[in-house]
């Protein structure tokens, strides 16, 4: 479980949030919304341990974030505005590479599966930048469907999706919180969950 | 507190001058184009000096974010790199009397011009990066790097002359027998030059300081 | 980056008296030279591309350690770009009439060589991502780093090569990821 309190965060001369507190439990979809510039990629960056807060601490299971580390860093995944999709490579080498990178080995086949449930059945080969923006998104957030990370930090995934893609995302977080796992998304888009509960915060401009 | 610093420098400056140009005797050897000197080595060792400074500045604004620290740093980096460049040029006009050429390719002037060129490179990587806290810490990185790297550098430009046997000319050391005006004089204007750099530093430091934080800073 | 490597080494003598004794001199210092300078050109933008499509944070935020994955990636690049500099050089030797052991000299120099000039250009590569001004900055911070490098592979003396090789296997990679650290946790 993750807990945050009290975080603050300022960039420039400007406080974008301050004292924020909250929990994330196992089966919680915790949704992070508010216009453009409150502050939710900051958020989530923080939330991830690509940025620090400037007052404030995060915990998961009890210790903070900066003191597990890479463990902390095993548990979680990200994908943000940057969906972390290489160009040069195929849906395929995508996922297979930065599934790689985290140090989990997945057989072909079950990339193959990742990506068709993604819809990108017929894209497998084809290198990304062929692929249209969505497209990408997809093949990003295959990712979570074979990481087995317990906390997603999912960073306006939905935009530029059709309706057929948000429903087959939502689906994937719906079976991840029926096992136990948690994910803090953050959307201007309504995200109808069938199951769990869906705490959320809105930051102000 | 700038003035404290302006007013000695100026005295101090125009005392060394005095001593340097007047009153300190004729080198025998070299005529009185070794006066040049009273410029050219107090401005290498500043160049030096404030190298390290501004590195340890710099180190120290990145490890415990004080942007005054690294603010200091920035400001120093333009002063080294002056004296940097004016001992350089300090020195080609006391090597044409003295040597005939008004450059030779030994180990301790071209490790100066290197030296003025990780200077060069320092105050371009800041200039070029626009987030100014990027910047600081960039600037910190390069600087520490620089500064492992110079002995190294040293080392391997003197290995390089020795390798080359071109100009068997050496410095003058500072072992030839100095008159005491001669060294007063040097000690004079290398403190000349310690106020100066330090009530310019601070001068650019309040300028610095007034355009990154939007507030006037009261001399 | 190959080709931009045999061209200026190759235009060189274009530029000076293509006297055989004077080639032969100045042969390892063009070489060398030229190496920089096309070593120069492709490591601009080692990281950059990797910032701008998330890949970056992708790798800060892996469970692998960040240093290992820099170290791999710096690798990588030398062992796609560096090494077939080495492997053409003696071409370029025969050029400027250089003999057998010169030519081996020259290219054991490289081989030793050539990995530092990537270790310090990924420094200066990593703190000059998305920077203005770019391939100018990189080469105005990285070129007088390169100074012992250049001397001693010009030189031809192995030994000291391999002496700056240890020292920056050990430093370079960790200069590195923290100058990406400063870029990524902006």
């Amino acid at each position: 479980m993750l807990e945050a309190s009290h975080l603050e965060c300022v960039r420039g001369n400007r406080t974008i949030f301050r004292d924020l507190s909250f929990a994330v439990r196992p089966g919680d979809c915790f949704r992070l919304t508010g216009p453009n510039g409150s502050g939710k990629t900051s958020l989530l960056r923080m939330l991830c341990g690509l940025l620090s807060p400037t007052h404030g601490t995060i915990r998961w299971h009890g210790a903070g974030i900066e003191t597990l580390g890479e463990e902390y860093f095993s548990s979680i995944a990200y994908i943000g505005h940057r969906p972390g999709i290489k160009d040069e490579f195929t849906a395929m080498e995508n996922l297979q590479v930065s599934i790689g990178m985290r140090g989990i080995e997945i057989s072909r086949k079950a990339a193959a599966s990742a990506l068709e449930r993604m819809g990108l059945g017929g894209r497998l080969h084809v290198p990304a930048r062929f692929l249209s923006e969505g497209e990408r998104r997809r093949a990003a957030i295959a990712r979570l469907a074979v990481n087995h990370s317990m906390l997603w930090l999912l960073d306006e995934v939905l935009t530029s999706l059709d309706r057929l893609a948000v429903d087959m995302i939502q689906q994937l977080i719906e079976d991840h919180l029926a096992v136990g796992g948690m994910a803090i998304v953050a959307t201007h888009q309504e995200l109808n969950l069938s199951s769990g509960r869906s705490p959320g915060i809105e930051l102000a401009a | 507190m700038i003035p404290w610093f302006a007013i000695p420098a100026a005295i101090l400056l125009a005392v060394g001058l005095y001593v340097g140009l007047f009153v300190a005797p004729t080198d025998f050897q070299q005529g009185d184009v070794y006066r040049v000197l009273f410029i050219h080595v107090p401005a290498a060792w500043m160049g030096m000096m404030l190298y390290v400074l501004m590195a340890l500045y710099a180190a120290i604004g990145w490890a415990w974010n004080a942007r005054a620290s690294s603010m200091m740093a920035s400001s120093l980096s333009v002063t080294g790199a002056l004296f940097t460049f004016l001992s350089l040029i300090t020195g080609g006009l006391w090597g044409k009397p003295t040597w005939g050429t008004w450059w030779v390719w030994d180990a301790r002037t071209t490790s100066t011009l290197i030296l003025l060129f990780l200077y060069v490179g320092f105050i371009s990587l800041q200039s070029a990066i626009d987030d100014r806290r990027r910047a600081d810490r960039a600037g910190a990185v390069l600087a520490l790097v620089g500064m492992i790297n110079v002995p190294i550098i040293y080392f391997s430009v003197q290995w390089w002359n020795t390798l080359h046997q071109g100009a068997t000319i050496r410095i003058a050391s500072a072992t030839t027998t100095m008159a005491a005006p001669m060294l007063a004089a040097w000690m004079i204007m290398l403190a000349a030059c310690w106020f100066y750099s330090v009530a310019v530093v601070l001068g650019r430091l309040c300028c610095i300081i007034s355009d990154r934080e939007h507030v006037e800073v009261v001399r | 980056m190959l080709a931009f490597f045999v061209i200026i080494a190759s235009l060189f003598p274009l530029g000076v008296d293509p006297d055989s004794r004077l080639l032969r001199n100045i042969a390892p210092g063009v070489v060398w030279f030229s190496a920089l300078l096309a070593s120069m050109l492709g490591l601009g933008s080692l990281f950059s591309s990797d910032y701008t499509d998330g890949t970056l944070e992708q790798m800060w935020i892996s469970p692998q350690p960040r240093i290992l994955i820099v170290a791999g990636k710096i690798l990588a690049q030398c062992l796609s770009t560096g090494i077939p500099l080495v492997l053409i050089s003696p071409l370029l030797a025969l050029q400027f009439g250089l003999s057998l052991s010169e030519m081996r000299l020259l290219a054991v120099s490289l081989l030793t060589g050539i990995p530092v000039l990537h270790l310090i250009g990924s420094i200066g590569s990593a703190l000059t991502i998305g920077v203005r001004g770019g391939g100018l900055v990189v080469a105005l911070i990285v070129l007088p780093l390169c100074v012992p490098v250049l001397v001693f592979g010009a030189g031809r003396n192995v030994p000291l090569v391999g002496a700056v090789l240890a020292l920056t296997l050990v430093f370079a990679p960790w200069a590195a990821a923290s100058a990406l650290g400063i870029v990524v946790e902006d």
